[in-house]
């Protein structure tokens, strides 16, 4: 198979799956009537099909489709992020730079692929940079506090982030012409655990595992959700460079890290006294509360993927 | 034509930085003619009332903002006169040439509604609400079956503070409250406590990060 054929079974594939849920979301609400449950489960139905309508158009333009569509979903995620910290007018600088001169800067270092300098510009050059803007401003009130909130939310949303794209970079013999599919395999495995881990806590969900962060996070839906979609990792080898058992492997990896990352951005959130990032998905709430796992996975799938796959 | 462009542009900017959305948490966005009285921290403040506003109801609401401001020089004159349809006032007492409450009431009396700041000014301060002057109990007597809804609009003041240029992305909220009427023989100062109140009734509570 080609790599387009691939890519349009997959595509199939979850639009089928996205049919089902549709399908036993009207049943649900035809047969025990209107409960927040169902709604919320139907808008986050509704919010799949126009986010999985984004990526296949992005797919459709190729690079500069996924990069330009993960350089928004950064924007909105850092903006997320930093409404919830602790500016002052002394950050005004710090943060103008992060939005309009760093955001940009990591984005195009992915589209000309120099990877010695995407890996380290925010994690060297911003972080050294940044806190300089902010001294000279003068404002030591928190000082430590706000120049480490400001690096945090760059390090989440753009950088961590990027690395998805970032995977456009990766050089893998055999592999040529492929990696948009390396792509589709970290979103599906990642948000496949999601979804799986939601339902399968909906469904038998009864210990919690982090009641003090997550009050709908259960051992059942961790359990059932991870191991179901490592499961699903493994049966999608074939649109990787992996066997299937590396394939299920990157899979439980990937799933494990965008668990603990769910529980990250929940503390976070618990401490600020809010439920979601935002509004900007219906039922879902902000960039941020859909992409958490997702940043937290790939900056781990694609060091993997690199040190033991790419040339 | 170009200040219907010029409006959209404004309003396209403002979600792309603001993110902004709306909550009527105390009345329906209906074409009823209403003063909207609002919080006042950055000159961003009507255009994210009017941006959230349903486009029927934006056609008619004007802004009340100060002449001194918004006449000097030709783009903030398009702006505040083409753009925004502003009712503008002349807020210095001395050598005005025209009564403020005469102008408001008129634009009133035409059929619109109205953006209103009672607090006079941009508030700078620390505090969350400046005391209300009180050109809004003058028109609450005036046209008393104008509704007055409290608007609470938060977080602007962080995305452009006071002498900053350019604006940072910050998600903005604007809450509409209940619509409120002068009580019969209701005192100057009861009334406008009132209103106070019920405007500081809709900023979300917040930790002290001072």
């Amino acid at each position: 198979m080609t790599a387009q054929q691939q890519t349009l079974l997959l595509f199939g594939g979850v639009a089928a799956v996205l049919v089902l849920a549709s399908a036993v979301g009207f049943l649900l609400q035809r047969r025990s009537g209107p409960s927040p449950v169902i709604e919320n489960l139907n808008a986050r139905i509704k919010a799949w099909w126009v986010m999985v309508a984004l990526i296949a158009a992005a797919f459709v333009a190729g690079k500069p489709g996924v990069i330009g569509l993960f350089a928004i979903a950064s924007f909105a995620a850092l903006r997320e992020f930093v409404t919830l910290t602790h500016t002052r007018r002394g950050d005004h600088w710090a943060l103008l730079a992060s939005f309009f001169l760093v955001l940009p800067a990591q984005y195009w270092l992915i589209w000309i692929e120099w990877y010695g300098l995407y890996a380290i510009f925010i994690p060297v050059y911003a972080f050294l940079l940044l806190p300089i803007a902010a001294a000279l401003r003068g404002d030591t009130t928190r000082f430590l506090e706000r120049v480490a909130e400001v690096q945090w939310g760059l390090m989440i949303a753009v950088f961590c982030a990027s690395h998805v794209p970032a995977l456009l970079t990766l050089d893998i013999t055999g592999y040529e012409g492929r990696n948009l599919l390396l792509i589709a395999f970290l979103v599906l495995v990642v948000q496949g655990s999601d979804v799986l881990q939601y339902v399968w806590g909906k469904l038998f969900g009864r210990r919690k595992v982090a009641p003090a962060l997550s009050p709908s996070k259960t051992w059942e839906g961790l359990v059932g959700g991870v191991a179901s979609a490592s499961l699903i990792g493994a049966a999608l080898w074939w649109i990787t460079p992996f066997s299937p058992a590396q394939a299920g492997a990157m899979a439980f990896v990937i799933c494990l890290m965008g668990f603990f990352g769910g529980l990250v951005m929940s503390a976070i959130k618990r401490d600020r006294g809010v439920k979601d990032w935002g509004r900007m998905i219906e039922g879902h709430g902000g960039m941020l509360d859909r992409l958490d796992s997702v940043i937290f996975a790939a900056p781990v799938f694609f060091h993997l993927t690199r040190y033991w796959f790419a040339n | 034509m170009l200040d219907r462009l010029a409006g959209t542009a404004v309003m396209a900017f403002a979600r792309l930085i603001t993110g902004v959305r709306a909550e009527w948490r105390g009345a329906p966005p209906q074409p009823t003619q209403r003063i909207y009285y609002a919080n006042h921290a950055s000159h961003g403040d009507f255009v994210l009332i009017w941006t959230v506003l349903p486009p029927a109801l934006r056609s008619l609401t004007r802004p009340v903002a100060g002449a001194d401001y918004w006449s000097k020089g030709a783009i903030r004159r398009f702006i505040g006169t083409s753009v925004f349809n502003a009712v503008l006032i002349e807020r210095e007492r001395e050598n005005r040439r025209q009564d403020p409450i005469a102008v408001m009431t008129a634009a009133l009396d035409a059929g619109a509604s109205l953006i209103l700041f009672p607090e006079g000014t941009r508030n700078t301060s620390e505090a969350p609400l400046l005391p209300f002057k009180g050109g809004l109990y003058q028109l609450a007597g005036a046209r008393p079956r104008v509704e007055l809804v409290p608007v609470w609009i938060d977080n602007i003041s962080r995305v452009m503070p006071k002498g900053e240029l350019l604006p940072i992305p910050l998600l903005c909220s604007v809450t509409f409250g209940a619509p409120l009427h002068l009580a019969e023989g209701e005192p100057r100062d009861t009334f406008l406590a009132r209103a106070r109140a019920a405007l500081l009734a809709l900023a979300p509570a917040r930790e002290e990060t001072a």
